[in-house]
């Protein structure tokens, strides 16, 4: 029995070895790079000593979970991230429908084009390059401060006050991805079939009625794949544009998860910062896999991503 | 007789709610005009960010202390002023304004950071990247997603989801950083490419789309002798050209600004990436490293704005020549996105 069953095996391997060979050298750098990473979390578990290795480490049982649940560090970024989160998925939910029904309503394809390709520009450019910009024009002599000076009013240090950091990040995380969401509008809104507008328009809606009873139905079906998407990053509060806008002033409002982490591995913290991110990953998974089935079950199996 | 009668109301219609019809277009039109001017606005405000960094870094060290907007570089009141004079016809008043406003530009920025090795060396290797990792990743995705994408793949389904659940789980930061370590790729070039040469997303697109091309092909030339690796060169890679066009975009874009396995992983200067150097001129070399107590404030040397402004720049041109292409390809992909069988 052992030796059919292994027969079959060896035949189905050599039968298709082409098919095979093909996969194995992708398959070997995600065993390497993505599934050996899992299986080293388990660090989380042990009094991880360098000269030791992850293997020859004692375990510590939940020690390292007892430590960073204690400490306040850690319960402080958890707590910044999911505010900062829940503030980007409001105001990064509700700005890119805006602007795709705007832009819908422009007759003049030039025009809206060309507010199309500038609003959609700055999703191309890295947070390095992003901060960097707006380190010089949020800094006390950048051009912000000059056009408050201008008004009449006092220069602020956005980026050293920990609530004018917080409306800066979300702002210039709205102003990034703003254009790249609204495509992903017009390309539902393109989706639309004409004859509804046209029967719309023979009982006499407006456009204000159109978009109100016919536009805006369409796109429910994006959103909510958009919403729960975004339901299972709730623990990606924007660790990019994070790192490089902010500094030991803005810890107290911007130190998320990830900037913790980041932080405990240049210290050495290895342990801490091995939980920490595999408390993140673990409950990231239970979130997407939540927010999927979710979307499956809302729309009858359409929406899921899988 | 019957289509006369439905008819006859249909045409009333117009008769009937001209008056309103116009109230309308007013209203309508007033609409269009907030929308088309707010709209405007929209374009300004994301434009700015970068017409501000390119004003600052041509203009010269005494015109970035002038306090303004910045959105063109020199002095714009200058240039008007020159502009002015010009319409008036007045040359020798012209040529002065002229000169007044060119003395508000320098290139000397641009000068210092091209003469910069460290900078010209980290291009050197982004560069690297770029083209190796992209190369590579389109030859990865395609050898993991053709197998993927044939019915007669054995455990097709598993082996489906052994790639998937790499894009829903990982071992975090740590656990990453320990095999890196210990396969030697610390300081080493491989280190931008290896990792993040499969991605999973990459991989479900590309199968999702060499789905759609009819298994005929395939069979068909299995019947005249083909084995797979020529089945996938001959006949899927060249069918397949939006994808790997969108995917190839898509990941040379993700190099160039990729900084933080740079950050992480790389502390031999001469192996470092342009947004790692951009990162330590713009935003560690600052006041706040004096406030962290890193930097004596006495020995420190600020980048002047324009010079930091003047890397930004340089680091972003090769993505905005791309950016009409890229445009294209990135909407595109957009729709690909679905990843369901």
């Amino acid at each position: 029995m052992t030796t059919a069953t292994s027969n079959t095996f060896m035949m189905t391997l050599s039968r298709h070895r082409h098919l095979l060979l093909l996969f194995l050298v992708p398959a070997s750098l995600l065993v390497i790079f993505a599934y050996l990473p899992m299986f080293g979390a388990i660090m989380a578990f042990k009094e991880f000593r360098m000269s030791e290795g992850i293997l020859g480490s004692a375990w510590s049982g939940m020690d390292n979970f007892t430590k960073l649940f204690t400490g306040a560090d850690f319960l402080r970024a958890l707590g910044n991230t999911l505010w900062i989160s829940l503030l980007r998925m409001v105001t990064g939910f509700v700005t890119p429908i805006v602007l795709a029904l705007m832009l819908n309503e422009v007759r003049l394809t030039w025009y809206k084009r060309s507010i199309q390709t500038a609003t959609y520009l700055p999703f191309f450019f890295s947070w390095v390059i992003l901060g960097g910009i707006f380190k010089i024009m949020f800094s006390t002599d950048g051009s912000i401060n000059a056009v408050l000076i201008a008004l009449g009013g006092e220069p602020i240090q956005f980026m050293a006050d920990k609530t004018w950091f917080l409306v800066i990040l979300i702002v210039t995380g709205v102003w990034q991805s703003v254009g790249y969401g609204a495509v992903i509008y017009l390309a539902a809104l393109a989706g639309i079939s004409p004859t509804l507008y046209e029967a719309a328009k023979v009982d006499g809606a407006g456009r204000w009625k159109q978009m109100l009873h016919i536009t805006l139905p369409g796109l429910i079906p994006t959103m909510v794949v958009l919403m729960i998407l975004s339901l299972g990053g709730l623990l990606n509060a924007g660790f990019d544009q994070i790192y490089n806008m902010y500094g030991p002033m803005v810890y107290a409002s911007a130190d998320i998860i990830d900037t913790y982490v980041l932080r405990r591995l240049v210290t050495m913290d290895y342990g801490l910062a091995t939980t920490a991110g595999l408390f993140k990953g673990v409950v990231g998974l239970m979130l997407i896999v939540g927010a999927n089935s979710l979307a499956n079950r809302v729309s009858g199996g359409e929406q899921g991503v899988w | 007789m019957k289509i006369a009668t439905l008819r006859r109301p249909r045409r009333q219609v117009p008769q009937v709610k001209s008056g309103i019809t116009m109230k309308l277009n007013l209203g309508s039109r007033i609409f269009d005009g907030c929308n088309l001017a707010l709209l405007g606005l929209f374009g300004l405000l994301a434009v700015y960010p970068f017409l501000y960094t390119v004003s600052i870094s041509l203009s010269s060290s005494a015109e970035v202390q002038r306090q303004g907007l910045h959105m063109i570089p020199g002095n714009p009141a200058l240039l008007a002023q020159a502009a002015g004079d010009l319409c008036r016809l007045d040359m020798s008043a012209a040529g002065q304004s002229i000169q007044r406003y060119a003395e508000g530009l320098s290139f000397t920025a641009y000068r210092m950071v091209l003469a910069n090795r460290e900078i010209l060396i980290g291009y050197g290797n982004t560069i690297f990247r770029t083209v190796l990792g992209t190369l590579l990743t389109l030859l990865a995705t395609a050898m993991a997603s053709y197998p993927l994408s044939r019915k007669e793949m054995p455990w097709r389904k598993r082996l489906t989801f052994f790639v998937l659940f790499t894009m829903l789980f990982g071992g975090g930061l740590v656990p990453t950083y320990m095999v890196v370590k210990n396969l030697h790729l610390v300081n080493n070039r491989l280190v931008y490419i290896l990792p993040v040469l499969v991605s999973a997303f990459n991989v479900l697109i590309m199968k999702s789309f060499f789905q759609s091309i009819p298994d005929s092909l395939a069979e068909s030339a299995k019947m005249d002798g083909a084995n797979e690796f020529t089945i996938l060169t001959r006949i899927y890679l060249p069918l397949s050209t939006p994808i790997l066009a969108t995917i190839g975009l898509w990941t040379a874009v993700m190099h160039w600004n990729s900084w933080f396995d740079g950050l992480l992983y790389i502390t031999d200067n001469n192996k470092q990436v342009l947004q790692v150097l951009l990162q330590r001129i713009v935003i560690e070399n600052s006041t706040e490293m004096i406030e962290k107590g890193i930097v004596n404030p006495d020995i420190l040397s600020f980048t002047p704005e324009t010079i930091k402004a003047a890397t930004v720049i340089v680091t972003m041109l090769p993505i905005l020549f791309l950016y009409p292409f890229v445009q294209k390809y990135f909407v595109k992909g957009i729709m690909l996105g679905g990843v369901k069988e």
